[in-house]
């Protein structure tokens, strides 16, 4: 009973205490030694925090080559346009990739693609997820446009997202012998798991007048076709990397990597480029200075601040609440 | 049964003889009317009245509207409409409703429901409140519409009949102490000359009665049952406003009479002194003149929210660029690259015709459709306008509104501003003007009711020279108070010679005299029964000890002037407990004398038309003995006169006339052995005068009989004579009998001052805010309340401008003008000159003067001279007048002004000042009922500003360009998106996740800062009043702030927007080697800016209490939250974010090390700038603040420099308490330094102190 007559008055006086706009509160004031304090403290976590960064964007190896000029015959080069929609010249091309430092397995493979907009507003939602998990049983396909149906039959997937699907392929050989590429689990775990369906198979796909990009194995279920699931997660920037595979056996300096590669994605109307790029990972991902330099750069100029208020702190001294400065000793003061 | 017959005789007084000397000042003089005769049935004057047959006002065309009121803004039919168009009035408003309606057309980039919900919740929420406080509105005309009053239905049969239902034509009875329900016609009143007393303390604020007087012709009507067959004809002027003029004419029994105002009670006014009147509705409603002369309330918006249309302006005009520049990039991608991505199937003129004619018709789209590339990047403008919507913070109108409420309700619940005398506390009744509360420059201050309460008290009197009621002032003993806390450092300063020190020793001991002097006074005030009206304690008066005192036969007389030179009425209780009476007079002065001058044993206890009886106390035989005063002639009272007597024969037959009056007047009027006291009593005025007390000079003189014979002839002459000469013939009269007047001694009564009043005014002076009194009363009383609440001060310059009698009796407006003009001028000119000095100077202006003053030409010179004194009094002002001066106050110096007021006749000017205050507590409730705030107590406002309107000011200020920032900071990220995505209208960020932006992940803790933050505790705001400068000079809220927090905003969304784009792409961003999709850096971005943002709240924040601390982190806390949620939804509904948490960006340590970094990097401009700020350019708060810190530290709060600090902030001050007190200081000091130089002199002439200084050794 006492306790809770107590917890009843603690309220109570809770309640008045915050009407009263008196309730119990920090007021932190921002004085010289706190600025300097937290200056420092900043330099001090920032600059190691940046070398580690940069230490791990260093390890990271990358190997970026850019194929699709190489990969068009000299005399096609004028017209590459219709070089690449030209489906009777045979698109495959043979590159060396040359290791100039170590790599760890896993080494993962990208094709990267410039000035591709797969972040257009008319792209992006050129798809239906709905449709994507359950197939032809969902029939509403109006979001996909224009790439809904085909002879009146929709189309699964449908969008031209989906359409657009990037098709070169790539095969890597080293010193004559084919290096295994790992092409599972490239895509989100969620991704395969629950928006793509496990029954939906391809249908009607690329059968339209205007053909886009790959074609799809109808006999796949759209859950196990990665390279779709890994293309339709859309890139935020118009220059983007996509995950291809893995290699999973370790490259050595030097070694030379033969890469047969069919060069079927047309970016030549628009003037993409398409690259490919392998490269290690570390804890952080990628091979980005970034990052690194912007921590070690706010953590220098953390110190600097520190030192120039600190100098400035010694020889314009203003005490601490300082009465001189109140509005009515300034002389300046009309009232 | 004795009782009720002697009141009846009471009632049945020819009052009109009483007064018959006052009726000759009435403002209507005969000449007037038959020209008003001529006006009627002309047009406005067209309006007819058939009394007693209110059915004949049913049909056209004299169908006049019922005596309904109504107040408020909106009924049942127009609310939606019109509240509709007030809300979306708002700029921010209407384009969030044209966003909402585009929406509807698939134009939007955002869905639907995202659009449209926000702003139902916003417009819903303002709407709800606006019929609330209309609600209330509508209770209280329906309070006022139900009243009831006695009204004739036929046959001589009253009954009771509510406001509401009255009409014109009807016949009521009103009783004494009810309220007119309309303008009334008086038929006849229960005094059988038909007269009645008006109090109209709501119409104009005067607080004597006025009379009103029926016609000869209707005495007769006194009884229920004449009125059966009772019938006449009104034809008068038509509704106007005009509280002074009524013209019309009464045909009643086959006569016509012309009607004047006398016969004219105005609704709003009460009958007082009077049983009760019959009278018949001439105007009801809403065309009676007290609502004719009320203007309807006008919205006020706060200046802060003004300025915010200005924010939102400019909102709107970056809205609109990068708008433009979305649309013209969507325009040149659309005309060069577009076309060949292929991979957008764009509808191309040369592929088309390749195609099916199906398939190319569904291949439009119209936002990218190269064959009308002008049109698309039309559509692409809308929808960037949409977009882009985000920059245009929706919630802030509905936050500030939530916001203010919260703080309406915080100041409503402040114990501190809560009366315990009539339980009331304060109702902001509009919560728009929160803010503008701590941006206040002027405050307008009516007198009676408001600062004082429209009470006498009997305080000080000087007989016979010698002064009696104490003499100790509340200055005088702060003064020394305060020099003796300052003793020491001028023990130091002065030299060290013995004999200076010495020097101080007597004012030490006065001092602390002084002290115990007032202890004293006031353990004998809190004992014994208070009397109203008699706050006098001296024992050699009180107790009948006054037969003690030396000059018995003055203080004899000068008792008998007291009680018998008045118009008082003694009131009979009807329970005979204590044999003390009751009065009732004209001025409630009066009643004060007749209540001490009972104490003193004088009881006044009968008065009939010629005969006046007293209960003296006889000196000589210690008994109580009853005298019969024979009343032969009373000289009324009048401004001009300024001076009132009665001439009486006692029983002896000895004649006396015994008047009272102006110091001045009196003085003048002495005869030559009359002047024993007058220098004694000239030093005694003075000081009571200072003090703010009024005082009036009693004498007396004897009368021969023939004498008075003489002059009794040419007075009735006098008074006898009809026309223009009479006022002059009897003031020449009255002028012959009061002269050689033998002084007595003064009065001085005290105004009584409402609690606080002084030391409010005090502080608000300190505050740097400017009071002027605009007041009803005459001139005099006015100057006595300004030095009472120290507006004036005896050092002070004061200019006092009024018409000259020549100016005034030509009547020429031009005339007039010149005269004001060059007082005016010469004013100014001393003003100019004497600037430098610092001396305060008050200005005191008169009615009449101020309507010329007021006039278009005059109107600048006079506001420049009256802004530039320290107080302006203005006396004799009409309710008109008081608005009219208000209004160009504030549009003539632009600044924010309060006014405050009661009654009835300070509606307008609460109306038109930027906050209208009303006193609540006092019967009327106009005032209160117009006002946006109500005090139960003048006092009140102190806290009510100082406090509550400086952190209301600084919060609003704060929040408001915190949601500049925030909605920048957020707007923009979505612009620099667009430059990456082709200007296609692709949004980064999932729509929920902007949904939640402005509802729930940055709602509350902007809410808290403006509910709850605080600079400085209220203590402090109060002990340094100077804090409060801030607001009128708007440091929080200034243009220069404005741009700065958005520019602060710009650079935080670059930071956020570039750091993540670099940081991101094209890199894997996990240990996986999975990349950045669009959800991810969306979603990586939008924490970013959500902590961004939600850091920077806490930045800006001084006062943290657990509910800011809850907010902000709870808020960061619930993004996360909400995005685990999100996530875990099926992907039907969650779509791309589905599982984005915890998948996909939340087990990357690269998302935690960038949201660390981008928040650092995008705050630290901020950071840099307060730092800088703080440290070399401190605002006040800061340094107080810093204070508040040194000496909680410390724990010496009260050492010498915390008050030495806040007296400074004091100094500047030139009214007040305070500055009163320095001022005395001052005086005190220059005193001392004289005397200390005559004693350093004396001593260093001396040959010892030569001989010392000589010494070497010394």
């Amino acid at each position: 009973m006492d306790t809770d007559r107590e917890r009843h008055r603690a309220r109570e006086t809770a309640f008045y205490l915050f009407t009263q706009q008196s309730l119990p509160a920090c007021k932190p004031v921002l004085t010289p030694g706190w600025v300097i304090a937290i200056f420092l403290f900043m330099g001090v976590i920032f600059i190691p925090v940046g070398l580690i960064t940069l230490r791990a964007s260093h390890c990271v190896v990358e190997i970026v080559d850019r194929y699709d000029i190489d990969c068009v015959p000299e005399p096609s080069r004028m017209d590459k346009v219709s070089y690449i929609q030209d489906d009777s010249i045979p698109k495959n091309c043979s590159h060396f990739m040359k290791v100039h430092k170590y790599m760890k397995a896993p080494i993962y493979i990208y094709y990267q693609l410039d000035n591709y907009y797969q972040n257009h507003r008319r792209y992006v939602k050129s798809r239906s997820d709905k449709q994507l998990l359950d197939g032809q049983k969902y029939h509403d396909t109006s979001s996909c446009q224009p790439v809904e149906s085909n002879n009146n039959r929709p189309i699964v997937p449908c969008g031209l997202i989906a359409w657009s699907l990037f098709n070169d392929t790539f095969e890597f050989i080293r010193e004559g012998a084919e290096l295994k590429v790992n092409r599972k689990n490239i895509a989100w775990k969620s991704d395969r798991g629950h928006k793509f369906g496990k029954n939906v198979y391809p249908f009607n796909f690329q059968n339209g007048t205007l053909i886009g990009g790959g074609k799809l194995n109808p006999e796949i279920p759209l859950s196990d076709q990665e390279d779709l699931i890994v293309w339709m997660r859309t890139s935020a920037l118009p220059s983007f990397r996509k995950l291809y595979g893995r290699i999973e056996e370790d490259l050595d300096v030097d070694d030379v990597v033969v890469v047969n590669l069919m060069n079927n994605y047309n970016t030549y109307s628009f003037g993409g480029k398409k690259k490919l790029v392998l490269s290690t990972s570390s804890w952080l991902g990628g091979k980005n200075d970034f990052l690194g330099h912007a921590c070690v750069f706010v953590g220098c100029s953390s110190l600097t601040l520190a030192i120039i208020f600190m100098l400035l702190h010694v020889k314009y001294r203003r005490p601490y609440g300082d009465m001189s400065y109140l509005p009515w000793n300034r002389k300046s003061f009309s009232g | 049964m004795a009782a009720a017959s002697s009141r009846k005789r009471k009632g049945k007084i020819r009052w009109s003889k009483l007064y018959s000397f006052a009726a000759c000042f009435r403002p209507l003089t005969s000449e007037e009317r038959p020209a008003a005769r001529e006006l009627i049935g002309r047009p406005g004057f067209s309006r007819v009245v058939f009394c007693n047959e209110p059915h004949l006002h049913k049909r056209k065309p004299y169908k006049y509207p019922y005596n309904y009121i109504s107040t408020t803004k909106y009924n049942v039919l127009t609310f939606l409409p019109r509240a509709l168009f007030e809300q979306f009035r708002r700029v921010a408003n209407f384009y969030f409703l044209l966003a909402a309606i585009f929406s509807l057309f698939s134009l939007a980039p955002f869905s639907r429901a995202s659009l449209i919900a926000p702003l139902v919740f916003v417009v819903g929420i303002s709407m709800l409140k606006e019929a609330v406080e209309d609600w209330h509105r509508f209770l209280q005309d329906l309070d006022v519409n139900n009243r009831t009053v006695k009204t004739h239905i036929s046959n001589g049969v009253f009954v009771d009949k509510l406001w509401k239902e009255l009409r014109v034509g009807d016949v009521v009875k009103v009783n004494k102490g009810e309220y007119f329900p309309s303008d009334l016609l008086l038929l006849s009143s229960s005094y059988e000359d038909g007269v009645c007393y008006v109090e109209t303390m709501n119409l104009d604020g005067e607080t004597n009665l006025k009379i009103k007087r029926c016609l000869e012709a209707s005495l007769c009507l006194n009884e229920d049952e004449e009125f059966s067959k009772f019938k006449a004809t009104v034809h008068c002027e038509d509704p106007n406003p005009n509280l002074y003029t009524f013209v019309g004419n009464i045909e009643f029994e086959k006569e016509s009479y012309p009607l004047s105002p006398s016969q004219l009670l105005l609704r709003d006014s009460k009958l007082r002194n009077t049983d009760y009147i019959y009278g018949v509705v001439i105007f009801s409603g809403h065309d009676t003149k007290a609502v004719r002369n009320s203007t309807r309330s006008p919205s006020k918006r706060s200046w802060i929210e003004r300025k915010m249309d200005h924010i939102i302006y400019i909102l709107f005009s970056m809205l609109v660029l990068v708008s433009l520049v979305s649309s013209f990039g969507s325009l040149l991608y659309l005309r060069q690259d577009m076309v060949d991505w292929w991979y957008l199937q764009l509808p191309d003129d040369n592929k088309v015709n390749d195609l099916d004619d199906s398939n190319s018709e569904k291949y439009d789209d119209r936002f990218f459709n190269p064959s009308k590339p002008v049109q698309s990047a039309g559509l692409q403008f809308i929808r960037a306008l949409i977009l882009y919507g985000y920059l245009i913070p929706i919630s802030l109108y509905v936050s500030i509104e939530v916001v203010k409420v919260l703080q309406t309700m915080l100041i409503n619940k402040d114990i501190e501003l809560y009366d315990d005398v009539t339980c009331k506390s304060v109702q902001a009744r509009t919560s728009n003007l929160n803010e503008e509360l701590g941006q206040v420059e002027m405050i307008l201050s009516d007198k009676t009711g408001t600062l004082t309460c429209n009470q006498m008290e009997f305080r000080k009197c000087s007989i016979a020279g010698l002064s009696y009621g104490g003499d100790i002032t509340e200055v005088d003993l702060a003064a020394s108070m305060r020099m003796n806390t300052d003793f020491e450092p001028f023990e130091f300063s002065i030299d060290e010679t013995d004999g200076a020190t010495r020097s101080f020793e007597p004012f030490d001991f006065s001092v602390s005299s002084f002290s115990a002097q007032n202890g004293n006074a006031r353990l004998t005030q809190t004992e014994g029964p208070v009397i109203k009206g008699f706050n006098f304690r001296d024992d050699r008066l009180t107790n009948k000890n006054w037969i003690h005192g030396s000059n018995l036969f003055v203080i004899t007389m000068f008792f008998r002037v007291m009680a018998l030179c008045h118009t008082g009425i003694p009131l009979e209780d009807d329970n005979h407990k204590t044999d003390k009476l009751s009065y009732e007079a004209e001025s409630p002065e009066e009643v004060s004398f007749l209540i001490a001058s009972q104490e003193f044993g004088f009881q006044f206890c009968r008065r009939t038309q010629s005969l006046m009886v007293l209960k003296e106390f006889d000196p000589s035989s210690m008994k109580e003995v009853e005298r019969e005063y024979k009343l032969l002639n009373l000289l009324e009272f009048s401004s001009s006169r300024k001076r009132m007597s009665v001439i009486v024969s006692n029983e002896d037959g000895q004649i006396f006339l015994l008047c009272k009056g102006a110091d001045s007047i009196i003085f003048d009027r002495l005869a030559d052995n009359g002047k024993a006291y007058e220098q004694a009593t000239t030093m005694h005025l003075s000081s009571y005068a200072e003090d703010g007390l009024r005082t009036l000079a009693f004498a007396f003189r004897t009368i021969e009989a023939a004498e008075y014979e003489s002059w009794n002839t040419i007075f009735t002459q006098a008074k006898a004579t009809i026309g223009p000469e009479r006022e002059e013939l009897l003031e020449q009269a009255s002028e012959m009998i009061e002269k050689d007047l033998i002084l007595l001694g003064v009065v001085a009564v005290e105004d009584k001052l409402q609690k606080g009043v002084p030391e409010c005014i005090d502080k608000l002076a300190q505050a740097g805010l400017k009071i002027w009194l605009l007041t009803g009363d005459k001139r005099e009383t006015a100057i006595n309340i300004g030095f009472a609440c120290s507006l004036l001060r005896q050092d002070m310059k004061q200019f006092h401008l009024s018409l000259s009698r020549d100016a005034e009796s030509n009547n020429q407006v031009k005339d007039m003008k010149e005269d004001i003009l060059q007082q005016i001028e010469s004013s100014y000119k001393m003003v100019c000159e004497e600037r430098n000095k610092e001396a305060p100077f008050g200005l005191v202006i008169d009615g009449k003067a101020l309507e010329i003053a007021l006039r278009g030409d005059v109107k600048n010179e006079f506001l420049q001279l009256a802004v530039n004194c320290a107080s302006v009094i203005c006396c004799r002002v009409s309710p008109k007048q008081k608005a009219l001066i208000t209004r160009l106050v504030k549009q003539y110096t632009g600044k924010t002004t309060l006014a405050i007021g009661d009654g009835a006749n300070d509606v307008g000017m609460i109306q038109e000042a930027d906050i209208g205050v009303g006193i609540s507590g006092m019967e009327g409730m106009q005032a209160v009922m117009a006002s946006d705030l109500s005090l139960p107590q003048f006092r009140f406002l102190e806290r009510l500003l100082i406090v509550h309107g400086h952190w209301c000011y600084q919060r609003i200020s704060k929040m408001v360009l915190y949601f500049v920032y925030k909605n920048v900071a957020f707007g923009l990220t979505l612009f620099y998106y667009e430059l990456y995505t082709s200007f296609s209208g692709e949004v980064l960020y999932d729509d929920w996740y902007m949904t939640m932006f402005n509802v729930m992940l940055t709602s509350l803790p902007v809410i808290a800062l403006g509910v709850l933050e605080q600079d400085v505790s209220s203590d402090i705001c109060l002990q340094f009043p100077a804090l409060y400068q801030q607001g009128p000079r708007n440091v929080h809220f200034s243009w220069s702030r404005i741009i700065g927090w958005i520019l602060n905003g710009v650079v935080s969304s670059l930071v956020i927007f570039l750091a993540n784009i670099y940081i991101l792409s094209p890199t894997a961003m996990r240990e996986n080697g999975f990349v950045a999709d669009i959800d991810s850096l969306g979603a990586i971005t939008y924490t970013c800016i959500i902590w961004t943002v939600n850091c920077q709240i806490a930045l800006i924040t001084s006062h943290f209490t657990w509910i800011q601390h809850l907010s902000i982190w709870g808020s960061i806390l619930l993004w996360y939250i909400f995005l685990l949620v999100y996530g875990a939804l099926p992907p039907n509904f969650s779509g791309n974010a589905f599982q984005v948490l915890v998948e996909g960006i939340g087990s990357a340590p690269l998302y935690w090390m960038i949201t660390v970094l981008v928040v650092v990097v995008s705050l630290l401009p901020y950071f840099i700038h307060i730092v800088i700020q703080r440290s070399y350019f401190p605002m006040d708060d800061h340094i107080i603040q810093e204070m508040e810190q040194c000496y909680k530290k410390y724990d010496v709060r009260d050492n010498e420099m915390w008050v030495r600090e806040q007296r400074n902030s004091q100094r500047s001050t030139r009214i007040g308490f305070s500055a009163r007190v320095d001022a005395k200081i001052l005086s005190f000091n220059q005193q001392l330094q004289q005397k200390k130089l005559s004693i350093y002199r004396s001593v260093t002439n001396s040959p010892i102190y030569r001989s010392i200084t000589a010494s070497p050794f010394s």
